[in-house]
């Protein structure tokens, strides 16, 4: 524990860690000192001064040195005769701290009257109004009367674009920095600043496209009034119209905690999600969401989402029910041999439903095997689960001493929220990064060391020894982080293997704090990985019976003599399909993933499933039951169980034990979104972080990569052909 | 009059050209310090002769100097002429009549500290004194005063010249080294200061042009020689900025603590008009005005805060009495509302809004409820900023309200506001300021 220093706020005694910030000391305690341009995340600036207290420390005797005591023998305290910005000063030992006199509320009422000389307090056609700091803080200290004649009010754009992701209204602007300073600071693209001075100061964008980075919603987040919307909220609903589901985002291997809100179309009946927010999770997203998964969320709504079962007649795909889908499904299963049906799953769909679909191929019908798509990933997946991230995971807590390798991955393009983590560990904590990729990455920026390796050779590049990976040996902890761009199955395998080897050799193996951590392509690509124990054998060139749940990518589907689809969209293969299952979107449905860090985490629905669709969970049970098996699973809960206590990785784990909640720091939430932002808090669960398991079989040598290895397309967050295609908000940046 | 030590440009003609300043004991000083002295031995002198900061607060140079940490390089020396308070142009003249001066105490003061690279900030408008001083520059090169393994020594020193973009608030030190670093000119948390977090991030020296050509006088004749001049807290001598209703405006250099308001009043021929002097502002705008009643005080930093004032920047701005304190403060609140940087609330609103007010004054459309909301919205700021240029702003309302209250009452009395002159300044100010800017 670090040292603690003791200090009493308006009269209340407390110890707290060395170098906390008077506004955090308070906030412990639950004492909100209001502030505008103070955020726990961010480096304080002391800009709005809202935060004005009387800070009071020990009176020294100059002649002797001693602190001065009354008569009683209580310490005087020597106050300062200036009031002081809480959200600058440190605290220090015996530091006496007025947060409610005379002084201080007249600070703030005098600083709030100044912020709303110019604010255009335009609340009721505000998108911030319901949850906002200035709106509620002027509840609390603002004036009852202007005193400001409203004819000298500034006028400003109050449409302005920053980019096509964002607009900002400069009337409410109050210029608290809070904008820029995230992008400086967290994300570390340089395209907010200041322009002009005093009462004409505003914040402009000079990148092109305008506002151009993946963070870019969450100072929308952190924005203390509503100056900065984004393009896909603003005018969309009021806070206070809006329920919430917390969730978990599928699109990229760090399943960041969102919470959903949704609102009733009162014209269609349909309740609809408006936003994505993220809900704190410390040791995953922080408070922070990628514009991926803040805006990608629009497929859940898209118009041409499949409603009903088809069934192929007369050549065509027509309107069925699910008794006669389920039916012609089971009866067609029936009359084949196991071996001659093949089962294709993808990774975007829940644990749960990849769990039923392994014992439906293995249990059920009887030795189908079972693919999961993207095949390449699904290559390495049980390798990363023996060499993952150990128990007490938390990038939070690299720093120092620790070594970060990224190896064949681009942080920032894969899985932008770890790039957040990752830079902040290398770069305001010390570890060592040291990154190997044939090309350059962001993540190259904070390296201080660098490899490069032909493209498609880094197993070949980790087999060789290369120096750099020798810092490995001296390192506290060591995180190395990889991912499959231009590689085989067999050489990311290789790849995985090698670097397991790596880590091992240095003694990170047992460590609770190391491992590997891969760059997947989707949310749980863990979780379905570890369901199925995907073969990893060749997809076989043709098959009587092939069921597709949930693939997105031809060419990891056999050609079969009868097709079944699960999807949301009448995808290619859907169209090709004999039966096509429309399934439910994550956020019609619970369920849970599984990170990349191996952390186990659920999400709840968020509104009721689009036409007929159905979880894809009880779509398996349903053949099965009319195959004789006598599955009774109530929902996801249940196979979870089933899950956790068949599978090593999981065992011990429970819904209840994912939703458990402890406190975090900071505190952030709904009550009170004056210091945090916008943010939620996590009520709903954590997750729980899940076992490492042993994997047997010799090292695989690498290959030469071939031309279809080379030529596949690098990762970029926005590549098309995914499920953001359907955010129209997204459109100018996918690639 | 004595021979001036710091305007020597007018005693001896083209001291500009470095031939003329070597002849009259040019660059002796910064010879000897290279080839014969340790830096320490410079920062030392510097120290004993208790030379102040011109630049306004007056912090004693040696002991700033001795703040930079010894085992951190680089480490810069910054040369403040910025110069942006209204009525101040000291800088302006040492700068184009006698830069040699200035570069050589820049590079004494960069030898004393161990760093080997200094810059001379200039505000945007100073282009044809950045002229002279850029042409003494290279003169200095030419002439191996400057460069690398100056004297034969192991010690090189550049020094460049950066022109700001015209803005006051560039003239607080730390947004000074933001503007210089190629930000926005705004200042910077403190601590951690200059003296270990500077330019860079690097220890860093900040001195204004004044204060440093102190510096090679010093290290040629000594502390004892320096600090014989003045009195005991306030050493040596001072440029003083005349300006407003006096017969001769200009710069003055005088020794500290011998003279007094009067004296210079007088020196400057006391006043244009004909009519008695009202008052004066000792350090531009954002100096406590000082009534006439007072004019007894004597120049130098401890006497002038006995009369509540400040010697600051020492740009004394005579007005006479037809000067009514109304106009004279909103011409000062408009500066500072023009020169907000906008980083803090107090300043950035309490201007805008007491401009507002002022400019309803003015209008004619003020009533004694404004006077109050005026002193309000001055209390409102005062303590508050994250800067004294914020602070500064409501001395101009804070003195003018305390000594001469009676204006504000005859304002509105009397109807003084209305008036076609002040329309018409009202007029061309919103029109110099694009809508209010
Ligand atoms: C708003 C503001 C404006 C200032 N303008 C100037 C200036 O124009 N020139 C200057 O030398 N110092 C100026 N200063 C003082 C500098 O911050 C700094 O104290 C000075 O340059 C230090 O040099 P000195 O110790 O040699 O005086 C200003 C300070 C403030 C707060
Ligand atoms: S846009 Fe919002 S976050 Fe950015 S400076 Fe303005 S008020 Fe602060
Ligand atoms: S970082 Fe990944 S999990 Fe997080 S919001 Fe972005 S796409 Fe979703
Ligand atoms: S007081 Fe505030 S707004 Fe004014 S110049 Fe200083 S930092 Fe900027
Ligand atoms: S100055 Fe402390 S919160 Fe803004």
């Amino acid at each position: 524990m670090a040292d603690l220093i003791n200090l009493t706020i308006d009269g209340v005694a407390l110890a707290v860690p060395k170098g906390m910030l008077i506004v955090d000391a308070a906030k412990t305690i639950e004492k909100d000192i209001p502030v505008f341009c103070y955020h726990p995340k961010l480096k304080p600036v002391g800009l709005c001064r809202m935060c004005l207290v009387e800070v009071g420390t020990p009176k020294i005797d100059p002649a002797t040195k001693q602190i001065v005591k009354d008569e009683a023998g209580a310490t005087v305290i020597a106050w300062q005769p200036k009031l002081t910005t809480a959200c600058t000063t440190p605290v220090s030992e015996g530091m006496s701290v007025r947060t409610q006199s005379k002084p201080v509320i007249d600070a703030r009422e005098d600083v709030l009257e100044f912020l709303l000389t110019s604010h255009p307090l335009d609340c009721p056609v505000c998108d911030k109004g319901g949850e906002c700091p200035l709106q509620n803080l002027t509840l609390a200290h603002g004036p009852a009367v202007s005193r400001y004649d409203y004819a000298d009010k500034q006028h400003n754009d109050k449409h302005a674009p920053l980019g096509d992701l964002m607009f900002i209204d400069r009337e409410r602007c109050i210029q608290c920095a809070r904008c820029i300073r995230f992008q400086d600071d967290i994300a570390d693209d340089h395209v907010l600043q200041f322009h002009n001075r005093g009462r004409a100061e505003e914040v402009i964008t000079f990148s092109t496209p305008g506002f151009d980075s993946y963070f870019g919603g969450n100072t929308s987040d952190i924005c203390p009034v509503g100056a900065l919307t984004t393009a896909d909220f603003r005018f969309k609903g009021r806070p206070w119209e809006l329920k919430t589901a917390a969730s978990v985002c599928g699109h990229c291997a760090v399943g960041c905690n969102t919470a959903l809100n949704t609102r009733l179309n009162t014209r269609t009946g349909v309740r609809e999600i408006k936003r994505v927010m993220p809900r704190q999770n410390e040791q995953v997203n922080e408070i922070w969401l990628c514009d991926k998964g803040r805006y990608g969320h629009h497929f859940t709504h898209a118009a041409n989402r499949l409603t009903h079962p088809l069934i192929r007649k007369d050549g065509a795909l027509q309107e069925a029910t699910w008794e006669s889908a389920l039916q012609l499904i089971s009866d067609k299963l029936k009359t084949v041999p196991g071996q001659k049906v093949v089962g294709v799953i993808g990774d975007r769909l829940a644990t749960e439903d990849a769990w039923l679909f392994g014992r439906l191929m293995t249990d059920v019908i009887g030795a189908a095997p079972a693919f999961v798509s993207p095949r390449t990933a699904s290559a390495y997946a049980d390798v990363a689960r023996a060499a993952g991230l150990g128990a007490d995971a938390d990038f939070k807590a690299l720093g120092k001493g620790d070594v970060i390798v990224v190896v064949n991955g681009d942080v920032e393009e894969q899985a932008p929220v770890w790039f957040l983590r990752l830079r902040q560990a290398v770069v305001d904590r010390g570890a060592k990064l040291i990154v190997a990729h044939h090309r350059s990455t962001k993540m190259h920026r904070y390296a201080a060391g660098i490899a490069r390796f032909a493209p498609g050779a880094a197993a070949q590049w980790v087999a060789g020894q290369p120096a750099e990976l020798a810092a490995l040996k001296d390192a506290r902890n060591a995180v190395i982080v990889f991912g499959d761009e231009k590689l085989s199955g067999h050489n990311a395998r290789a790849l995985a293997q090698s670097l397991a080897h790596a880590l091992a050799e240095a003694g990170h193996a047992d460590k609770p704090n190391s491992g590997l951590v891969p760059l997947y392509p989707h949310g749980n690509t863990q979780g379905v990985c570890d369901a199925v124990d995907p073969s990893r054998g060749a997809m076989p060139e043709s098959a009587d019976v092939a069921w597709l749940a949930g693939v997105g990518d031809p060419a990891d589907a056999p050609r079969a003599g009868f097709t079944i689809v699960s999807e949301l969209f009448l995808t290619p293969l859907a169209a090709a399909a004999d039966v096509v299952l429309p399934a439910a979107a994550p956020a019609e449905r619970e369920g849970s993933y599984t990170s990349g860090d191996l952390r186990a985490q659920r999400f709840w629905p968020a509104h009721p499933a689009h036409g007929e669709s159905r979880p894809d969970w009880w779509a398996f049970q349903e053949v099965a039951r009319r195959m004789g098996k006598d599955w009774s699973f109530g929902g996801p809960e249940a196979i979870f169980a089933a899950l956790a206590a068949a599978h090593p990785a999981y065992n011990g784990l429970s819904y209840a034990g994912l939703a458990a909640v402890k406190p975090q720091w900071p505190m952030v939430g709904r009550a009170e979104v004056n210091f945090g932002g916008t943010v939620y808090d996590n009520t709903a669960g954590l997750g729980a972080r899940t076992a490492r398991v042993p994997v047997g079989g010799a090292a695989e040598a690498p290959v030469e990569p071939t031309l279809a290895d080379l030529t596949r397309p690098e990762p970029a967050l926005y590549r098309a052909g995914d499920l953001i295609r359907h955010s129209a908000v997204l459109a100018g940046r996918l690639v | 009059m004595a021979k001036h030590l710091l305007l020597r440009d007018l005693d001896i003609p083209n001291i500009r050209e470095i031939e003329v300043y070597q002849a009259n004991d040019g660059y002796a000083a910064w010879h000897k310090a290279v080839t014969t002295m340790k830096g320490e031995d410079v920062l030392g002198i510097v120290k004993d002769a208790g030379l102040r900061g011109r630049g306004g607060a007056g912090f004693p140079a040696g002991l700033k100097w001795s703040f930079i940490p010894k085992d951190v390089f680089p480490k810069y020396v910054v040369v403040n002429g910025d110069e942006s308070e209204p009525g101040t142009f000291k800088d302006h003249q040492l700068i184009r009549g006698n830069p040699h001066q200035v570069i050589e105490g820049t590079a004494l003061c960069a030898f004393a500290i161990g760093s080997n690279l200094a810059y001379i900030y200039l505000r945007g408008e100073f282009s044809e004194p950045g002229k002279a001083l850029e042409k003494a520059l290279d003169e200095a090169y030419a002439k191996g005063m400057l460069g690398k393994n100056l004297f034969g020594t192991n010690y090189s020193l550049d020094i460049r010249v950066h022109y700001g973009a015209g803005a006051y608030i560039c003239g607080e030190e730390s947004a000074l080294l933001e503007s210089l670093e190629g930000r926005i000119g705004q200042p910077r948390l403190k601590p951690p200061f200059p003296a270990t977090n500077g330019l860079y991030n690097k220890p860093t020296v900040i001195n204004n042009v004044e204060t440093l050509a102190n510096v090679p006088l010093i290290v040629h004749n000594g502390a004892a020689w320096y600090k014989a001049m003045g009195t005991e807290k306030s050493t040596g001598v001072k440029l003083f900025s005349v300006s407003g209703h006096v017969k001769n405006p200009g710069n003055y250099e005088l020794e500290l603590g011998k003279f007094s308001i009067q004296d210079l009043l007088d020196m400057a021929g006391g006043s244009s008009t004909g009519r008695p002097i009202k008052a004066v502002l000792p350090a531009g705008s954002s100096s406590p005005i000082i009534p006439a009643a007072n004019f007894g005080a004597k120049l130098d930093y401890e006497s002038m805060g006995t009369i509540g004032s400040v010697l600051g920047s020492c740009s004394f701005i005579f007005m006479d009495d037809s000067v009514n304190m109304v106009w004279a403060a909103r011409k000062m609140i408009r500066f500072f509302k023009h020169e907000s940087c906008g980083k803090c609330t107090p300043c950035r609103e309490g201007t805008n809004w007491a401009l507002k007010l002022y400019n309803k004054m003015l209008s004619g459309e003020g009533g004694k409820a404004d006077i109050d909301l005026i002193a309000d919205v001055n209390k409102q700021i005062i303590g508050k900023c994250f800067c004294p240029l914020g602070e500064f702003a409501t001395s101009s309302m804070t003195f003018t309200l305390k000594h001469f209250k009676q204006d504000y009452i005859d304002f509105v009395e009397k109807k003084m506001g209305g008036s076609p002159e002040f329309l018409a300044e009202l007029a061309r100010d919103a029109h110099a300021t694009h809508g209010g800017h």
